[in-house]
């Protein structure tokens, strides 16, 4: 049976993909750091799905440590996803360069740091698939969140050229936008019901347009359109806009 | 948090609310420790208002099997796994929950908190018989192991949410050698007959009886008894059914005494022999209404209200042939209308079952149904009754304590461990519990 990396496998929506990824029969290699609080989860799905499970440590802003951390992977995977993610408040950003640095680090820097690698593994194999987990943030700056947003944009650019480049190789690169998710990072706001997706049907979509090899997948589906509108105000407009 | 409505399964009351969610032991002590008033949530299956109030917390994410012991049977699973989730896993394996409820909707937090039983209470007892342990986050954040017979355990069975958050059980569960059940159905003509039918087949494992309550005169107590136990057949094959969907709230004038009788009437007729066996799965035996999801919707957007009461067994003839009466009198039927005989009663403070026979109906909820469950819980009480919380959402505070005489201790260890402070649903405010 074929595995799949997760890396960042500690959030809530890395928890659902783990699911849905040993309900269709992968095994999992979850990556993070402090893997004893995966534990939990590794049990979790060994005895729900009866697959084999690693637990591996990782660090996605030690970037020295990404190749050794390829190297001593014993079983390659066929697929990895990328979930880490951090986003801090904006305005704690704006006073606090370590806190933009860690946001640009974790969401741009490691994210480019790692999936180089293994992009390179699959090209050779012409066989694989990269999962990157961006956000609708990274579609346009805006004041609430352009730290988090613009390292996001970096994030989706760099994932629509490695598509670009792995096509031909027969790897199959899937940018996904999540809009508001119910998640840890988002407990502490006041989120719209209708625009907010549960962990588990991003999940679910993620899985879904994974299988059918779509390139880029806004969740749920409707942030899709109202990422068309926002990208299209003027910016002349748009400067003054609180949104 | 997210805002939200979350009702119950009955849909009546209907409230906003806001909802918190916990992914570790930390983030559960720092939600307890601020100033709020919480009760615990599961997968919303209890009926009345039990699992209400303005700040929920939700436990169905908390799901992780933590050890499953297949040599000797025992699960030790999060409180929100489903029971539907525990099936899929241990059926294969030659196992089956030793006491299951009419949905396997429920989580396993749930199933504790109400204590649930199914149709072998009178073998097997309420759902927390089967529980070994159980951890329980008290509202200083301490975690107590509770064991059978500790004071926290006989309090938290049976006790709605009431005493903490139920964090993990270890539960024991129950062999099988087939995924079939050998299902008997006997068709009575009246309640002498239905009542002795359940005497005599009181030693099968599993038995319920589907009661016409809108039938009149020398028809009043006709029902269809089920009985039934494992078939021995080797095939542990168990997949969950296919389900169907009822995809908005229908109508509630679909349902009114009209029809309800032609239901009643189609079903009772459908049976022509007296006695019919089969053999059945576990889905269409333990859990029939799960293959229809959102099957509360047929009652409308008003809701609904399932009562279920228990008489002490030497007086469940005449209270049961008076509260029918009553019943058929109204018109106010239901289709779903169930009759059981259960077992001896546990130690628990606040479980439902008592030995005797417990009727449970459902109503779809309109101005003129209360007085109609004011009359009965007196005459509840009148034959030494009581009402079932896990389906309540109306009950006056004094016909309830009737019923339960063990109130005053499982008060007392709501105030010792400040647990009235921190722990409240719409129920326990109504209830003064």
């Amino acid at each position: 049976m074929n595995y799949v990396l997760i890396i960042g496998a500690k959030s809530d929506i890395a928890k659902e993909l783990a699911r849905i990824y040993a309900m269709n029969n992968f095994n999992l290699i979850l990556a993070g750091r402090e893997i004893n609080s995966l534990n939990d989860l590794s049990q979790d799905l060994k005895i729900r799905y009866k697959i084999d499970v690693q637990l591996v440590e990782f660090n996605i802003t030690d970037f020295e440590s990404h190749e050794s951390f390829f190297n001593d992977l014993i079983i390659k995977p066929v697929g990895i996803i990328l979930s880490a993610g951090f986003m801090t408040d904006q305005k704690v950003c704006e006073i606090d360069f370590d806190k933009s640095l860690n946001t640009i680090n974790v969401n741009y820097v490691g994210a480019v740091s790692i999936l180089n690698i293994f992009a390179n593994l699959f090209e050779q194999n012409k066989n694989g698939f990269i999962i990157g987990i961006s956000s609708v943030a990274g579609d346009r700056g805006r004041k609430a969140n352009y730290i988090y947003g613009s390292a996001k944009a970096g994030f989706s650019a760099y994932l629509s050229g490695l598509r670009n480049r792995l096509y031909k190789s027969n790897v199959h690169v899937l940018t996904v936008k999540p809009g508001f998710v119910y998640t840890k990072m988002t407990e502490h706001l006041n989120l719209p019901e209708k625009l907010t997706a549960q962990p588990d049907e991003i999940a679910k979509d993620i899985f879904h347009a994974q299988q059918i090899n779509i390139d880029v997948l806004y969740s749920k589906w409707l942030w899709k359109y109202i990422m068309l509108i926002i990208k299209h105000i003027p910016e002349t407009i748009f400067k003054k806009l609180n949104i | 948090m997210q805002n939200s409505n979350l009702t119950s399964w009955g849909n009546y009351p209907k409230l906003k609310n806001k909802v918190y969610k916990f992914r570790d032991l930390d983030s559960l002590k720092n939600l307890l420790a601020s100033n709020k008033i919480f009760i615990a949530y599961g997968n919303g299956r209890s009926y009345g208002d039990s699992a209400l109030n303005e700040h929920i917390i939700y436990t169905k994410n908390w799901n992780y099997f933590l050890d499953f012991d297949e040599v000797n049977g025992i699960l030790h699973v999060q409180s929100g796994v489903l029971l539907s989730e525990i099936l899929d896993i241990i059926v294969p394996k030659g196992w089956f929950l030793k006491v299951t409820p009419g949905t396997k909707l429920i989580t396993v937090g749930g199933a504790i908190a109400s204590d649930v039983h199914g149709k072998n209470h009178h073998i097997e007892g309420c759902f927390s018989e089967s529980v070994i342990e159980f951890n329980l986050m008290l509202p200083n954040g301490e975690i107590k192991n509770c064991q059978k017979n500790d004071e926290l355990f006989l309090a938290t069975a049976g006790g709605m949410g009431l005493t903490g958050i139920i964090l993990d059980a270890k539960i024991a569960l129950k062999k099988i050698n087939s995924k079939n059940i050998n299902q008997t159905t006997i068709k009575t003509k009246n309640l002498k007959e239905t009542f002795e039918a359940f005497e005599k087949y009181s030693e099968m494992p599993y038995s319920v009886a589907w009661i016409d309550c809108l039938a009149k005169d020398k028809n009043i107590g006709r029902s269809l008894l089920m009985v039934g136990d494992f078939a021995n057949d080797g095939d542990l094959n168990y997949k969950s059914k296919q389900k169907i969907n009822i995809p908005f709230n229908l109508p509630s004038f679909l349902l009114n005494n009209i029809t309800v009788k032609i239901f009643n009437w189609l079903y009772y007729h459908k049976n022509y022999k007296q006695i019919k066996t089969q053999k059945v799965e576990i889905d269409s035996f333990f859990y029939p209404l799960d293959s229809i999801d959102n099957w509360n919707r047929i009652y409308g957007s008003n809701g609904f209200t399932q009562y279920q009461f228990i008489l002490p067994k030497e007086k469940s003839f005449s209270g049961l042939s008076e509260i029918l009466e009553k019943i058929a009198e109204s018109g106010k039927g239901s289709f779903l209308a169930v009759l059981k005989l259960y077992g001896k009663q546990n130690n628990n403070y606040l479980s439902f079952p008592i030995e005797g026979y417990s009727l449970a109906l459902d109503f779809k909820i309109e101005d003129s149904l209360f007085k109609l469950l004011d009359d009965l819980d007196k005459i509840v009480v009148k034959y030494g009754g009581r009402i079932y919380l896990t389906k309540d959402s109306r009950v006056k505070k004094e016909f309830f304590k009737k019923g339960y005489p063990k109130i005053y201790k499982f008060k007392e260890i709501r105030s010792k461990n400040k647990m009235n402070d921190k722990f409240e649903s719409l129920q326990s405010n109504r209830l003064g519990i």
